[in-house]
């Protein structure tokens, strides 16, 4: 899932200054499982934001509503009677879906209330952790199920360094070293010999350096 | 006690020990602040943040939690959890601009009828000194309108 977290109270208060009527809409997928931008988180903003306002005696009238997804054109489009009533949006999604809402609603102000961190997923209670940065070009069937371009810190293909020190890495000391890992798990399954096999440069044609990607599947596609 | 003007307390009571502290402090005939409205809930780790944001927003003066106990929450940590919120909501209050001291968390047994009336004189004390919530419908802000 998007892993993602508020910005500070003073932040956004400070990107809706000027605004009266607020229309605040949390999403029920990803940044509500992270307890980012759920409905109660929400909630809460409101009721911050209503109590500050009050006694800052500014006038600002929030209203919330959750989607399901916003980062879904159909679900957003569930907003449009709200909206016709706001003068801008805080979004509590991530950044796809923030930009779904002002793509879909372009004449009003549509305000991020996250920063959207990773892709990643909850390790323990209150924990969330990197796994995956998107390069399009998965080698994890290599790696024994350990993402060497998210989990090491210099992205090797062909691991390890040789800097890590008691299976932690040299660049962070709190960080597993991710070959160290790797190692360990492809020992476990007894294929420790296949890393043996050299690991060509990657084809990063399938990141992200060249813009914005786009997936088309013929076989979805309305006709 | 400084100004006598008509305080709303609002105390979120865990039926385990809280509530059950209440419950003996009037059966012993003690006597506390009528300012405080008692909330009985399953557990102090089922109060939402939201909830408590919502009361001060309604213009209640202040709040407390009052749970088990360190290792006698009957659900093993929601006290510890409830602890943790009320520190963070705390520190919520002071960046919306609200006084910090009208949020609390304590600690009690189900035997500690006594404590809990003192507890309720000493919050009302700090509330009475820090004065009416300035969210208070009615109070005039002097904002900016539309």
């Amino acid at each position: 899932m998007i892993v993602a977290e508020q910005k500070s109270f003073k932040e956004i208060v400070e990107y809706l200054r000027g605004k009266y009527d607020l229309l605040i809409v949390p999403c029920m997928s990803c940044t509500a499982v992270c307890f980012a931008g759920g409905v109660q988180q929400g909630e809460e903003l409101a009721s911050a934001l209503r109590i500050h306002c009050k006694m800052h005696g500014d006038g600002l009238n929030c209203t919330v509503r959750p989607v399901t997804r916003q980062c879904d054109p159909e679900f957003i489009e569930e907003l449009t009677g709200e909206v016709a009533q706001a003068d801008s949006i805080l979004s509590l999604a991530c950044g796809v879906g923030v930009q779904f809402l002002a793509e879909r609603y372009p004449d009003k102000a549509v305000i991020p209330a996250l920063n959207t961190s990773f892709a990643g997923g909850k390790t323990a209670p209150g924990i969330w952790e990197e796994r995956c940065s998107l390069c399009g070009n998965c080698v994890l069937h290599v790696t024994g199920g350990i993402c060497p371009i998210t989990r090491c810190a210099k992205g090797l293909l062909n691991g390890p360094c040789g800097g890590s020190e008691q299976g932690r890495c040299e660049i962070d000391p709190n960080l597993p070293c991710a070959w160290q890992l790797i190692i360990n798990r492809m020992n476990g399954l007894g294929r420790l010999e296949e890393l043996l096999a050299f690991q060509c440069p990657k084809d990063w044609s399938t990141g992200n350096a060249g813009g914005l990607r786009r997936l088309v599947r013929e076989d979805l596609r309305l006709k | 006690m400084a100004k006598q003007y008509p305080l709303k307390i609002i105390a979120f009571t865990c039926y385990n020990c809280a509530y059950a502290a209440a419950d003996l402090a009037g059966s012993m005939r003690l006597s506390y602040h009528p300012a405080v409205s008692i909330v009985g809930i399953p557990c102090t780790g089922a109060v939402e943040p939201a909830v408590i944001l919502n009361a001060f927003e309604q213009g209640i003066d202040g709040v407390f939690v009052a749970g088990c106990l360190d290792g006698e929450c009957h659900y093993k940590t929601g006290n510890l959890h409830a602890r943790e919120r009320v520190r963070q909501l705390r520190g919520d209050l002071e960046r919306i601009g609200l006084e910090p001291e009208r949020l609390e968390m304590f600690q009690l047994s189900a035997a500690m009828g006594s404590r809990f009336a003192e507890l309720v004189n000493e919050f009302v004390e700090r509330i009475y000194t820090l004065g009416p919530s300035p969210v208070r419908p009615g109070l005039d802000c002097g904002g900016r309108k539309k």
